[in-house]
């Protein structure tokens, strides 16, 4: 029994050895969770930027579009407005996967710049969610502080960006959180399109070694243990918000 | 009070849901300058959408408001300038949250007028001085009482300096106890000369303090006059029929 369990041990750490210390394996995982960082953060940083775009949009249509004159500015509304509905279907309409394809077989043909062909991609998915987070939040607030702002001679841009959206962001900073969370998860599929994050690091050492359960459940350990240190701030920001209510 | 017509209303109608609530039909009135004009009616009479057609908050279906003498209806006429002018204050107060009451009242001068922090800050700290509330300038407003609250909307609207002063029902969400104080910054306001056009229920103001008194009911002004004349000798039987249940 002793004996099996020692012979256990020792090929275990043989398997170690080959999968990490060996040829400096370990590399591809902390490269690969580099680039897996890396991708999520731009690609949250683009998807706010589009989700805003598209929120305010969306949300002033649906709040003013009925009430304003007829003119220009109207019709580009209603155009922005439809464009924003057509992207938000299509992103949310078709797997991600095919999306990371369409990009980089399609439209980033001559790169071969992993990171950055990931950031778009899942930045461009990200940001029809981030879309819908932001407009629940800028739809949450009450009327009356368009209408404070207004009252005072801001006109609506300037509402929107000195008093409604602090206020929206504030209200959704959890949900950005969140889904920051969810799309460093979401990122693994990189590896589809030969972008190096952590997802593939760890394939490109069972490919080399012939190992699967070492290298994969490093991988998973990694991600684990990524979320819950994710999480875990989340809670500690949501907890200091909620405090800041009073 | 002077002659000066500083608001005038010709015609005014407010449609909502497409014409199936007329809201507004065919208003009238002039506010002079340094007037208190008093607006009283049943609920749902126009009252709200009268003041807020005031300033624009409600766009009118026909109709036009002239604001020192330039059709504000117009479409050609950026209605946020003259809103600077027009300082208007709500029944539920909107402060700004995320900001402190300092924050609340410098923001538009400092954004809109281009006073620097420390003109905008000087005013805001003289006129809360003058509200009772000077060592509350760094406090959020959810820390201040419904009453503090809206003393500070008032100073808010008064940081950019505004011509006149629009009042939605600014004590009904008040505790009790806390309408007098709010009633008496408002009372202040109109010894100074402000012109005033105020929606409320509290006849005591209105007699107290008003210049002209006047009566809605189903989108029309029904009777106007002095205080004395809408509350001791009221002609129309709405305005009889009114005043018997609220006073
Ligand atoms: N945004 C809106 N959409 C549809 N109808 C509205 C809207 N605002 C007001 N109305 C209607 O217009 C009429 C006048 O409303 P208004 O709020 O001006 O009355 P009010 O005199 O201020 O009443 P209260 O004393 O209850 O505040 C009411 O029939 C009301 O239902
Ligand atoms: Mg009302």
């Amino acid at each position: 029994m002793a004996e099996a369990l020692q012979s256990l041990w020792t090929e275990l750490a043989a398997d170690f050895h080959t999968c990490f210390i060996e040829k400096n394996r370990w590399k591809y995982l902390t490269s690969g969770l580099g680039n897996t960082l890396l991708i999520t953060f731009f690609a949250l940083l683009m998807g706010v930027v589009i989700g805003v775009v598209i929120a305010i949009v969306r949300s002033t249509y649906a709040k003013n579009y009925k009430e304003m004159k007829p003119g220009f500015g109207k019709k580009c509304l209603a155009v922005a407005n439809w464009f924003g509905g057509v992207y938000l279907t299509v992103i949310r309409g078709t797997p991600v996967v095919v999306q990371l394809m369409i990009i980089y077989y399609c439209i980033f043909v001559s790169s071969n710049n992993g990171v950055l062909i990931g950031a778009v991609s899942f930045g461009i998915n990200s940001g029809a969610y981030v879309a819908e987070i932001f407009r629940s939040g800028i739809m949450s607030i009450d009327n009356g502080q368009f209408e404070a702002g207004r009252s005072l001679g801001f006109n609506y841009v300037q509402t929107l960006r000195y008093i409604v959206l602090p206020q929206a962001f504030k209200n959704v900073l959890p949900s950005l959180a969140n889904e920051f969370i969810v799309l460093l998860k979401e990122t693994s599929v990189a590896g589809y399109v030969a972008v190096r994050d952590l997802t593939k690091g760890g394939d490109i050492i069972r490919g080399a070694t012939y190992q699967t359960f070492m290298p994969l459940l490093a991988v998973a350990a990694i991600y684990l243990a990524m979320v819950m240190f994710f999480t875990h701030l989340v809670n500690i920001l949501e907890r200091r918000l909620r405090a800041g209510e009073r | 009070m002077n002659d000066k017509i500083l608001i005038h209303v010709e015609g005014l109608q407010k449609e909502f849901a497409g014409g199936e609530v007329k809201a507004l039909q065919n208003i009238d009135a002039d506010i002079h300058s340094g007037e208190v004009v008093v607006v009283i009616g049943p609920s749902g009479s126009g009252k709200s959408t009268f003041l807020r057609c005031l300033n624009l908050l409600e766009v009118p279906t026909a109709g036009s408001i002239y604001f020192n003498h330039v059709d504000i209806t117009d479409k050609s006429v950026d209605i946020n300038l003259h809103r600077r002018k027009m300082g208007m204050v709500f029944q539920h107060f909107n402060l700004f949250p995320h900001m402190t009451i300092l924050g609340n009242m410098t923001l538009a001068p400092m954004k809109l007028l281009g006073k620097s922090k420390e003109e905008a800050e000087k005013k805001a700290m003289e006129l809360l001085t003058r509200v009772g509330l000077a060592d509350r300038a760094g406090a959020y407003p959810s820390q201040l009482s419904g009453g503090q609250k809206q003393r500070i909307a008032i100073v808010r609207a008064l940081c950019m300096e505004p011509e006149v002063m629009l009042f939605d029902e600014p004590t009904s969400a008040l505790d009790p106890e806390m309408v007098g104080e709010v009633l008496e910054v408002m009372k202040e306001l109109a010894h100074e000369g402000m012109t005033m056009v105020v929606v409320t229920h509290e006849m005591g103001f209105a007699r107290e303090v008003g210049d002209r008194v006047i009566f809605m009911a189903d989108g029309m002004i029904v009777e106007e006059g002095t205080p004395e004349e809408i509350f001791s000798a009221p002609k129309q039987p709405r305005t009889k029929e009114f005043l018997a249940k609220v006073l």
